[in-house]
């Protein structure tokens, strides 16, 4: 996919997680949205996967470790053709498959079960590791908080990760800045989030706009280039992006919007693709 | 009387994972620096590179067992009970159980056998939190022979199974030509109609030593083995209790959510017994060596006797 194609996917993404957590009338939309463009990056261009063949052994694995942003992940499967899209809106629901977290028994494309925070890397490391250790190609994809690394679990797996020079693995952090209590850096500071993963022997990509398509790619090519190392990719990018009334707002960590603040944000998000479409 | 052959389920946990690892090409060892201790380091002489020590970080070490496993191999994470069940108690939950990863946890040093190490590592509660786990298959061998049979069973089982394995070394009790190994199917060893044993872990020998004391009182007790505390042999335990009216259950554990807790579960729901509960009674261990803190605890043959004297 070209660039253009990428934003206008990662557009629709964005209207797919809008409008499932509107449906749900609960879930995370902030930490969804800012991520929306990693998602749509990793599904759309970076990762070797196939739809129709969801367990393929050989294919690359993704582990959503900040599992509350499920609507994000399950935007992104949709759009990528893993279910229909319209199943989005039983989001949450009771009897739906769509759980408030990504449950990998019963959604197709989910490879990891996840939402209790910090647990998520040290499984993508077991499967970079299982790889290495049957010679296998292919690559592992873990994207956490930034408020997640506060979790002690996510640096056991990652001086581990970098102990076994596992070059296969890719850790984002999604460095939107906010959390529910408010800033990290005001709660409970993680930073130099860059610094700490250089200690634990990664190689560290700081990307300046994680919103944009070509950033990523620069990022995720440098990745795969690395060898020797796992690579952590810090991405800065914006709470609630794409929605005005949402963006780099800790409220929209993990609230549903209303009617009228749906029709608003799918306004947002339409004049975001018009304005694609004239490109 | 020749010596009774003693052997601590840990060693035999060790051993059973060489011969499983030759058989099986997909068996992993994961452990937190307690090779020695978990006795996996015979496992990892045979087979370095299915060895996978994590240092000590046993949360992340059961997160990349599941890593391991959701790539089709079948992980055995080792550590103390106490970290393993305890510590690392919400990543069996989440990463493991919740998704019905295919992992398998060796769980050494459970109980106050452990001894010298005193509480802090003398792991009481390890039945009741893994027990509470939807899913979740609950093991403790009374010995040698029925650890390797566990190791064989966990393995051949598909989905999370938890297995506790002692310090201590115990007789070999099972050494019988008859002798077999079904997860979930308690075995009697000796008949009895005034009342039933149920024990497991090395509690088992125990419990035969102090049936044949209350033998010679003229107590006939009825011993049952229920190394499977999940999923329970509900059949032979009501059936046990309908038959002799009484019921004792004893466990290297605390009574309070473990074998104890268990048997009684089942019988409120389907034959209402007087039960007995003998084991860790809400307290903490201590420092000491493993047999005397049995004594001291009444875990030993003379211990049980006693508190089954006093409740018949």
């Amino acid at each position: 996919m070209n660039k253009l194609e990428l934003q206008k996917t990662a557009n629709e993404v964005r209207k797919s997680i809008v409008t499932a957590v509107h449906a749900a009338k609960a879930g995370h939309p902030g930490g969804s949205l800012s991520a929306a463009d990693i998602f749509t990056y990793l599904y759309f261009e970076e990762m070797n996967i196939d739809p129709e063949n969801p367990k393929d052994p050989d294919r690359d694995r993704f582990v959503l470790s900040k599992g509350h942003t499920a609507p994000g992940l399950y935007s992104v499967l949709a759009e990528r053709g893993y279910f229909p899209k319209e199943d989005l809106k039983t989001l949450r629901h009771l009897g739906s498959y769509l759980q408030g977290h990504p449950d990998m028994k019963h959604i197709p494309g989910v490879d990891m079960s996840s939402g209790s925070l910090g647990q998520g890397v040290s499984v993508a490391v077991g499967m970079a590791l299982s790889a290495k250790m049957d010679g296998k190609a292919y690559r592992t994809y873990a994207l956490a908080g930034d408020g997640e690394i506060q979790e002690g679990q996510i640096w056991e797996a990652a001086m581990f990760a970098g102990h076994r020079k596992l070059d296969n693995l890719v850790v984002i952090v999604d460095n939107n800045n906010l959390q529910i209590d408010g800033a990290i850096d005001e709660v409970c500071s993680p930073y130099p989030i860059d610094k700490k993963f250089e200690a634990f022997n990664f190689h560290v990509i700081n990307v300046a706009d994680g919103n944009d398509m070509d950033q990523l790619k620069a990022a995720f090519d440098e990745a795969k280039a690395t060898k020797g190392q796992p690579t952590a990719i810090i991405c800065k990018t914006v709470k609630g992006k794409g929605v005005s009334f949402m963006e780099n707002q800790a409220g929209w960590h993990g609230k549903a919007p209303n009617d009228e603040q749906y029709e608003t944000a799918m306004a947002d998000l339409e004049k975001v693709g018009e304005a694609l479409c004239q490109k | 009387m020749s010596e009774v052959k003693k052997i601590a389920t840990r060693a035999s946990y060790g051993n059973a994972l060489v011969e499983l690892g030759k058989k099986h090409d997909d068996v992993v060892v994961l452990d937190a620096d307690l090779a020695a201790a978990t006795q996996t380091g015979v496992f990892k002489k045979e087979f370095p590179e299915r060895h996978i020590d994590c240092g000590i970080a046993e949360c992340n070490m059961v997160g990349i067992g599941a890593g391991l496993a959701t790539t089709g191999k079948v992980p055995f994470v080792s550590t103390f009970a106490m970290f393993a069940a305890g510590r690392a108690f919400e990543q069996v939950r989440n990463s493991v159980a919740y998704p019905q990863i295919n992992l398998k946890i060796g769980a050494t040093h459970g109980g106050i056998s452990v001894g010298e190490d005193g509480a802090s590592h003398q792991c009481n509660e390890d039945f009741a939190l893994m027990r509470s786990i939807p899913g979740m298959t609950v093991i403790c061998p009374s010995d040698d022979i029925e650890a390797k049979a566990a190791v064989e069973a966990a393995y051949e089982h598909k989905g999370p199974v938890y297995l506790r394995f002692g310090r201590l070394a115990v007789p070999v009790i099972n050494d019988r030509p008859d002798y077999k190994f079904e997860l979930g199917k308690g075995i009697v060893l000796r008949e009895g109609k005034d009342l039933t044993i149920v024990a497991n872990g090395l509690c088992v020998a125990a419990s035969l030593e102090a049936a044949e004391k209350l033998a010679a009182d003229g107590i006939e007790a009825k011993v049952i083995n229920i190394h499977t505390i999940k999923p329970l042999d509900e059949d032979l335990i009501v059936a046990a209790a309908k038959e002799t009216g009484k019921v004792v259950t004893v466990e290297e554990h605390s009574v309070i959510g473990g074998l104890g807790s268990a048997v009684c579960d089942c019988l409120c729901a389907k034959a209402p017994t007087p039960v007995k509960k003998i084991g860790m009674q809400d307290v903490f261990g201590e420092s000491g060596p493993a047999v005397a803190l049995l004594e001291k605890y009444q875990l030993d043959a003379a211990g049980i006797y006693a508190q089954i004297k006093e409740f018949i």
